[in-house]
Parts: structure tokens; sequence; C-alpha cells
């Protein structure tokens, strides 16, 4: 490109001269840092004692400690200084941590049981999703189906209605089958919204799968199935697990359904973080732990995600 | 290349006619229509058992005096009581108007943010990339999640926000509350749904941006048009389907906005954040008038359902110019 042609560019949207680029890097840059100031306030208050969470003026510069770690996965009661003294020492750093506060561990809190809930909620709902999402979606990518277009409007429209509208009668349902605060229940329930987003990101992504490959594989004597299996399912691989995230982040993150419908056995995280209590109110440094635990996994998936997001939010109307 | 899809046949191409090349080794396995409601059935048949059936049930409820806090009562059949008693309280319509305040300005905001990012983003400076992924996080988050950790964050005193208002403007952090006065409070769901979700509009935006080809510019720099006619003539005009299929998902999404200022104001102070499906909620959930909350929770649904069925359509209207 000759000189006169770099200048005539300069002011271009086609190809952005170095200030302006340098202009709009700053900008997006001080935004992100912005963005990303709450969450690093948060994974620094987990690491905070409970003074200095609760400092005015705010505190930047503290004393890490793991006291907000410990609380978070633990019960603990006050005694008197005169009790622990008569204690045997303490076995381990985090006895010791709890003793310097004038308290006893007295047992493990609920964190990990809410845990295992949201784990076992998040990935069995994500697999029936994922499973009944990739049959249909295949059937409606390949097959002439009557009515496909009313019928794929319908599977979306079941997730515009609000959740706590769609609560009510499952609550009263669920009440007389017996599934209210349970797991299976809970499963049931993500399943059906996200079945919806798993058959409209998966039908995309058969879509995208020429179909001479199957026909291929059928001209060489395979049924249908046969072919499903070995020729269209390993090409939408990608898809699949980009589907697959997207519903765990979903089931992961759901706070109305859960906490209208849950109230302990089958609870899972995001309603129990903000009723982490300490002594006089919410107990911020192990509030501030359980979220950067539980925000960790998202942040991961997020970055894994990067390529598919787009497509992911936009129930795959938006494709790159 | 980027494109915005729609649910139609036409466009995927090949679609399978029965009885063509296919028919003559049907001799095995199942036939293709077989497998195709194989397929379909069990996804339609979750669907029916767990949105629709509750439905059609909330439907028949919404004509009774049901109350699950006095469920002594005999259940009795009040006809269009319930919607009479929701479309003529004054505090319902409030809500409305509280919710539709919230929808608007929240996603005004985002629109803004969010193009203006996408735009900067566009020049493609050094390690915009990593950037885009941080600024995208926000919008990954649970929302009770953030609507909790905000809490913190926006406590007059202890908090953070205050504080470094503070330090800027040199009004005294304890003086103003964002979560606890009737002036802050609407701005302050507003603020924090913004910074959730403007990188949600930025990412379609940014996509929008890259589908428009280069040769339209460069068609526009030998006419030797400025970079202000060039932004309103192609860039804001090609921009603009994609910047509709984000407002539309975004005002669906807040308008059955319920986790995030639940948790973060739970509707106060008094009721000045008090979002209808918050209001739902406590109908539903804490009143247990539950005939009456069915009511409302329909009329949500039509609502939502009508609003996004005209906006699809001018979307349609807008992509086909």
């Amino acid at each position: 490109m000759t000189a006169a042609a770099t200048k005539s560019t300069a002011h271009s949207i086609v190809e952005a001269s170095p200030r302006t680029k340098a202009f709009a890097g700053g900008l997006v840059i001080l935004y992100a840092v912005i963005t990303i100031l709450p969450l690093l306030w948060i994974v620094a208050t987990a690491f905070k004692s409970q003074s200095d969470a609760i400092a005015y003026p705010p505190k930047v510069i503290f004393e890490p400690t793991l006291e907000g770690y410990v609380n978070l996965f633990t019960v603990r009661t006050r005694q008197t200084p005169d009790f622990i003294a008569k204690l045997p020492p303490p076995q381990t750093w985090y006895d010791q941590l709890v003793r310097k506060r004038d308290m006893v561990i007295a047992g493990p809190s609920k964190v990990v049981p809410r845990f295992v809930n949201s784990l076992i909620i998040g990935f069995g709902s994500t697999f029936l999703a994922v499973f009944l999402g990739t049959l249909a979606a295949y059937a409606f990518s390949r097959f002439r189906i009557p009515l496909a277009d009313d019928l794929l409007f319908f599977i979306l429209s079941t997730r515009m209605m609000p959740p706590v509208a769609v609560a009510i009668p499952i609550y009263l349902m669920y009440r007389q089958l017996n599934l209210t605060d349970t797991r299976l229940g809970m499963i049931l329930l993500y399943t059906a919204v996200n079945v919806s987003l798993a058959v409209w990101l998966l039908k995309g992504f058969i879509d995208e799968i020429p179909r001479e490959y199957e026909e291929a594989a059928l001209v060489d004597g395979y049924t249908r199935l046969q072919a499903l299996r070995k020729v269209v399912l390993p090409q939408a691989v990608t898809g699949i697990a980009a589907t697959a995230i997207f519903c765990l982040i979903f089931s992961w993150n759901e706070y109305a359904f859960a906490v209208l419908l849950t109230s302990g056995e089958a609870q899972t995280m995001p309603p129990f973080i903000p009723f982490i209590i300490g002594e006089g109110g919410q107990d911020w440094p192990a509030v501030a732990a359980a979220t950067t635990l539980f925000v960790v996994p998202i942040v991961m998936f997020t970055v894994l995600l990067r390529k598919h997001l787009l497509r992911g939010i936009t129930f795959g109307a938006v494709r790159k | 290349m980027t494109t915005i899809l729609q649910p139609d046949h036409a466009t995927i191409p090949g679609v399978s006619k029965p009885g063509t090349s296919r028919t003559a080794r049907r001799g095995h396995g199942l036939s293709d229509r077989t497998i195709a409601w194989l397929f379909v059935a069990p996804t339609i048949a979750l669907l029916l058992a767990i949105n629709i059936f509750p439905l059609i049930w909330m439907i028949r409820l919404s004509f009774t005096n049901l109350n699950l806090s006095m469920s002594y009562l005999p259940l009795r059949f009040v006809g269009l009581d319930n919607f009479r008693d929701i479309l003529t309280d004054e505090d319902v319509w409030f809500r409305l108007q509280t919710t539709a305040q919230f929808v608007i300005s929240s996603v005004a905001l985002q629109v803004v943010v969010g193009f203006g990012l996408a735009l900067l983003i566009n020049r493609q400076f050094r390690g915009h990339s990593f950037w885009t992924t941080i600024i995208l996080l926000p919008m990954m988050l649970s929302p009770a999640v953030v609507g909790n950790f905000w809490t913190l964050l926006l406590q007059p005193q202890i908090g953070p926000f205050n504080y470094l208002i503070s330090l800027f403007t040199g009004v005294p952090p304890s003086s103003f509350s964002m979560t606890g006065q009737v002036s802050l409070a609407p701005w302050t769901i507003v603020l924090v749904d913004t910074w959730m979700w403007a990188p949600y509009v930025m990412l379609i935006c940014l996509a929008g941006l890259r589908s428009i080809p280069d040769y339209i510019y460069e068609a526009a720099e030998v006419d030797r048009a400025s970079a202000w006619r060039q932004f309103w003539s192609i860039t804001l005009p090609m921009t603009v389907p994609f910047l509709m299929l984000a407002v539309l998902f975004r005002a669906i999404e807040n308008f059955k906005m319920f986790d995030m200022v639940n948790l973060l104001t739970s509707g106060g102070p008094g009721s000045t954040t008090e979002l209808v499906s918050i209001s739902l909620k406590r109908a539903a959930f804490e009143k247990w008038r539950t005939g009456y909350s069915s009511a409302l929770a329909i009329i949500l649904f039509v609502t939502v359902f009508g609003a996004a069925n005209i906006y699809v359509k001018t979307l349609n209207k807008v992509k086909q110019r």
C-alpha cells in the first residue's frame, strides 16, 4: 500500500489508525478494569477477617487470613476463655484459627451438601436436556416434521414465562407428586427449561453438518441410527459440548425456582449463599468465600466457551 | 460471515423428502418417519408435563379463590373476579409502571454502553480479545449471587462504592445509601443490571459490526464520505437488526427480572423497586393467594408473549429491508 493510500484510510473504519486504536484500547481497558473491580473486591473480602471486611473506611490493604473459608465450612460455638484454656491443644490449623476468636468448631456446615446438590442437579439436568435436545434437534434438522416451525416456536416460548409464574402451578403439582424439595423434581424442572435452549442450539450445529456424509453412510448400508451415532454425533461433538456447558451454567446459576421450590434437602448454592450468617448478620468473609468458589468454574467455562458464547446467549439466532 | 438465522426450513438445503432415495434401503432399521417422531416426542412430552399442563392448571386456578394459607375455605369458582381485582388495583399498575421504567432505562443504558464498547473493540487494538473476555464475565454469573455481593459493595459505610464516590465528589460516604434511599434505589438496580448485561449487548453488536463487509466502507472511502457519514449511513443501519435482537432478549429477561433485584433491594425501600415478579412472588408465596396470583401470572405471560410476537414481526421487517 502506498503512503497516499495509507493516509486516505487513516480515518476509515476498515483499518483504524494507530492513534484511534490506542484511544479505543485505553477506553476498553478502563471499562474492563471498572467491571472487574467488584469481583476482585469479593475475592479479596474472602481473605479478610470479619472486622477487616466491615471496616470503615473499607480496607484495601489487610492481613490475609483463611478465616472466611474456615467459617464457610464449619459451624462454630462461642465459649468462655476458661473453657477453651482447659481444652487439649488444637489439632489443626483451622482449630487454632477458630480458637483465637474464642470459638470451638462444632461440626461441618451445610455448604458441602449444598454444593453437592448443585453438582447433581446441574449435571443431571444437563445430561437429560442435552440427550433429549440432541434427538429432537436431529429430527428437526433432518426430517420433514409437520408444523416444525410452530413446534420450535412452542419449545422456545416455554422459556419466555417468568419463572415465578411457572413456579406457582409447579409448586402445587410437586406437592401432589411429593417432588417438592427433591433433587429429582429440580432436575426435571431444569431439564424442561434447558431443553428449549438445547434444541435450538443443537439444531443450528447439526444444520451445519453436510448431509452428504450421512447419505454416504446410508448408501454404505448403515441404518439411520448407526449413521447418527457414527457420522453425525462425532461431527457435532463441539456443538454438543458447548450446549452442555450453557445448560450447566443455567442450572448452576438458577435462583428463582430453587428458592421457591426447595428449602433444605435439595437446596442448591444460589439460595444458600446469601444466608451464610455469622454472629450479627451476614458473615461477609464466608459469603465472599462461597461466592468465589461458586464463581471460579463459571469463569473457566466462560473462557472455554468464548467462541460459542454469542450463539449460546442468542439461542443460536446469531452465529459466527 | 455472521448471519441472523430464523427457524425457516426453506433455508436449510435438502430437507429430506420421504419416498425418495432412501426408500430402497428401508428394509432394515426404523423408518425415518418413526425415528422423527421417536426423537421429538420425549422433548414435547416433557414440556407438556412441566410447562403446559401446569399452565392449564394455573388457568383453571385463576378463576378460583384458592388461598393456600386458608385451605380450609371451600374452593369456589369466582369467574373473572381475580382478573377484575388485578386490573382495577392501583398497586398492580404501579408495579407494572416500576417494571416498565426499569426495563426501559436499563435496556437503553445497556444499548448505549454495549454499542459504544462494541465500536471501540471493533478497532481491533492489541489484546482486544483478552479484555473482551474480562468484560463478558459479569453476564455469566448467577444474578442472585451478583445481587447479593453488590449489597456489600453498596453498603453506605463499609462498602467501597460510596467510598469511591466520596473520593471523587467529596460527598461523605455515609450520607447516601444506594439501596436504602427512595430516590436512588431504582437507579441502583439499573446500574447493577447494566454492569451485568451491557456486555451482552456488546457481544451481539460486535457480531453485527463484523458482518459489514469491508468493501462497503472502501466504496464510501472512494466517495469521500466522512467517518461521521459512514457511521450514520453504513454502520448504524447495518447493525440495527442485531441491536433489535439484543433489545428483544434483554427486554424479555428484564421484564421477568426477579433474582438479582430480590437479593439487592428485595423490592425496597418501601416498594420503590418492587418489580412485578417480586410482587407476584409475594402474592403467591408469602400471602399464598394462589387464585389471585395465577391470574396475575397469566396476565404477565400474555403481555410478554404478545409483546415478543409484535417485536419479532418488526424485526423481520427490518431485516428484509
